[in-house]
């Protein structure tokens, strides 16, 4: 039951990492129709982002530094940075990227949101090296309560914290902004949007920053939790935040939640329950299955297509 | 779009011209570009049949070296076990084998096309697009955990068969095909699909046969190329099929033109042997630039010649050039 209980909280720690980064797939297909293969990417990037305001400001393991305590400020500080990092990165993949395609035919878009992923996993394999760096360990990692014989670690708390703050900022900031607003109106009809004077263009680009930062803070969490960084490291991430982000019914903020929710629980179940190695397919099962059955996810609305 | 009709008999010689012709530039080169000049003939088979479904279909699939994966699991399977004795006792024994093995790893990847396309091709778009992607690494995933098959270490010993003149008679074969079914009403229904799926389906085509058809036909030619791969390698294993692989396919048929047929061929040329004469330059920095290069052309593609080289034209139909003019305002696919 102890072991039980131990892979749910583990799962939902996994989950609210996807649900950040599934977000952003989410808040690009709802505002452009479509999926960003490069988020993973700017996920990587922004651990990178991370790994260097740790080495430019000095920052070490926490426990190896001498400090009694996790050093909070640091982490928050890092957090700040690799966020704004990564929204200057997603601003600019779509100014250079995507906004020359506005108009065009998808296919065209989805082929460059390929191109742009591979060129930003390769372009880091030459920059960074292939081989996987170290994360320093800012938070120390040590029980903070049980339940039930289960073990909630610092790190989860820290993790679930984090993500339910971001979580209901993006909320607020969807729903009761103007900003956000504008979002849903770009989101509903790019044209009659622009007939009532609100800058698409601005607005699509604040989306790509938005959706890149939450990924960021992504990116630090899952540092913190599984401490590696390598070029590669956005893929597996990306594809399964986007199963998630279908899953939920791609489009619906909430849903994206809910399907990260999901899909965090059953691999961390799967993986505890035997099949370990098929792990990775199992996202891939569950996406066709999603797809063959329920194209628009759980809370999705279903769009029939016209000529 | 329309090229000269093609008798059988002409299409009988043509295929026995390609063959002898490859065979001699074969025995001419040295053994480096011998291999690279085989391994040419295996990426346009590729890159064609893809473009059956990517170009001529306009449906985005990104699987295709799954496919490729189980033809060439298929011969490795085949050729090591229940028709190791053909490959052993001659030089016409092993003739006939190959030819087994190729139509064996041809019908089961095939089928498996068959059976992918039937449920996704519902979806459209970027949604096939990712469950292609999925069908792939699953295809891919499974075979690193299948030990009988050697799992992640590869398959060993395949016997080595093939060459160029059975490389490129498959390949012109292909070709071939695909100009047939363009030509067909079949080739029509499927441009129709490409153009204006619900309208197609409106003026009464089968959409679905149609999609699923060229999907099933596409991965059956994969197959026959990853049949061809592993004879030629004698070895094989799970990562010489990954995402990349596919995606290097996609980059070909785009490279060329989506629907260009004669454009595959030659982005599949290009896009081979391009990495092998960049490779004093990865001497020089010590990085591999060569997917950089890839994923870059890629985008640069999308923005600035969307077309491809060659447009939807043929080298053949004489008015290329016009199309490659097109080619700069033109938009691939749907």
């Amino acid at each position: 039951m102890a072991t039980f209980i131990q892979n749910l909280i583990n799962g939902v720690s996994l989950g609210s990492i996807y649900a950040l980064i599934a977000l952003g797939y989410t808040l690009v297909y709802g505002i452009l129709r479509l999926i960003n293969f490069a988020h993973g990417d700017l996920f990587m990037l922004a651990a990178y982002a991370a790994l260097g305001a740790c080495a430019a400001l000095g920052l070490g393991d926490a426990v190896s530094a001498g400090l009694p305590v996790s050093s909070w400020g640091a982490f928050a500080l890092v957090l700040a940075l690799s966020m704004a990092a990564a929204a200057a990165a997603g601003w600019l993949v779509e100014r250079l990227a995507y906004r020359p395609l506005r108009g065009q035919p998808r296919l065209n878009l989805l082929i460059t949101a390929v191109g742009v992923s591979l060129l930003l996993e390769n372009g880091a394999q030459a920059v960074f090296g292939a081989s996987p760096r170290r994360v320093p360990a800012l938070i120390v990692d040590a029980p903070a309560f049980s339940v039930a014989g289960a073990q909630v670690s610092v790190l989860d708390l820290a993790v679930l914290g984090c993500a339910l703050a971001l979580l209901l900022a993006l909320d607020v900031w969807v729903h009761r902004t103007r900003m956000g607003r504008a979002m849903r109106a770009v989101s509903h009809s790019h044209e009659t949007a622009a007939l009532l004077g609100i800058p698409v263009d601005r607005v699509i680009s604040i989306t790509f920053a938005v959706g890149s930062a939450l990924a960021a803070a992504a990116a630090v969490l899952y540092g913190a939790k599984y401490p590696k960084v390598d070029p590669l490291m956005g893929v597996m991430p990306g594809i399964k935040a986007f199963v998630a982000a279908v899953l939920g019914g791609i489009g619906n903020l909430r849903g994206a939640v809910l399907g990260a929710m999901i899909l965090g629980l059953a691999e961390t179940l799967v993986a505890a329950y035997g099949a370990s190695s098929w792990r990775d397919a199992l996202a891939f099962g569950l996406l066709i299955l999603i797809l063959l059955f329920k194209p628009s996810g759980l809370l999705g609305s279903h769009q029939r297509e016209k000529v | 779009m329309r090229g000269p009709a093609v008798s059988n008999g002409v299409a009988l010689g043509l295929l026995a011209a390609v063959s002898l012709a490859a065979w001699g530039i074969d025995a001419a080169l040295p053994p480096y570009l011998g291999a690279l000049f085989l391994l040419i003939g295996i990426n346009a088979i590729l890159a064609v049949s893809l473009n059956l479904v990517n170009g001529v279909a306009g449906q985005f699939s990104l699987g295709h070296a799954g496919f490729m994966a189980l033809g060439a699991y298929t011969a490795a399977w085949l050729s090591t076990g229940p028709l190791a004795a053909l490959f052993n006792t001659g030089p016409l024994e092993a003739q006939a084998g190959l030819a087994c093995t190729v139509c064996a790893g041809a019908l089961v990847a095939g089928l498996a096309g068959w059976l992918v396309g039937l449920p996704s091709l519902r979806l459209k778009g970027d949604y096939l697009a990712i469950v292609t992607l999925g069908f792939g690494e699953i295809i891919r995933v499974g075979l690193l955990n299948s030990e009988a098959l050697g799992g992640a270490r590869g398959f060993i010993g395949i016997p080595p068969a093939g060459g160029a003149a059975w490389i490129f008679g498959l390949l012109a074969l292909a070709c071939l095909a695909c100009h047939r079914v363009m030509e067909s009403s079949s080739g029509r229904a499927l441009l129709s699909v490409r153009e204006n799926e619900t309208a197609a389906e409106a003026l009464g085509v089968d959409t679905t046969r149609c999609k699923v058809g060229a999907f099933a036909a596409s991965a059956a030619w994969a197959g026959v190329a990853g049949a061809l791969f592993a004879h030629q390698e004698s070895f094989i294993y799970p990562g010489s099929f990954d995402f990349m692989k596919s995606v290097e396919i996609v980059v070909m048929v785009v490279l060329g033109g989506m629907g260009s047929m004669s454009g595959a061929l030659l982005a599949a040329a290009i896009l081979t042997a391009l990495p092998e004469a960049l490779r004093p330059l990865k001497e020089l920095t010590g990085v591999d630039l060569r997917m950089v290069l890839y994923s870059l052309a890629l985008v640069l593609l999308m923005i600035f010649r969307p077309g491809g080289l060659l447009g939807r034209g043929e080298l053949w139909t004489g008015a290329w050039a016009r199309r490659w003019i097109d080619g700069k305002r033109q938009g691939g696919g749907t």
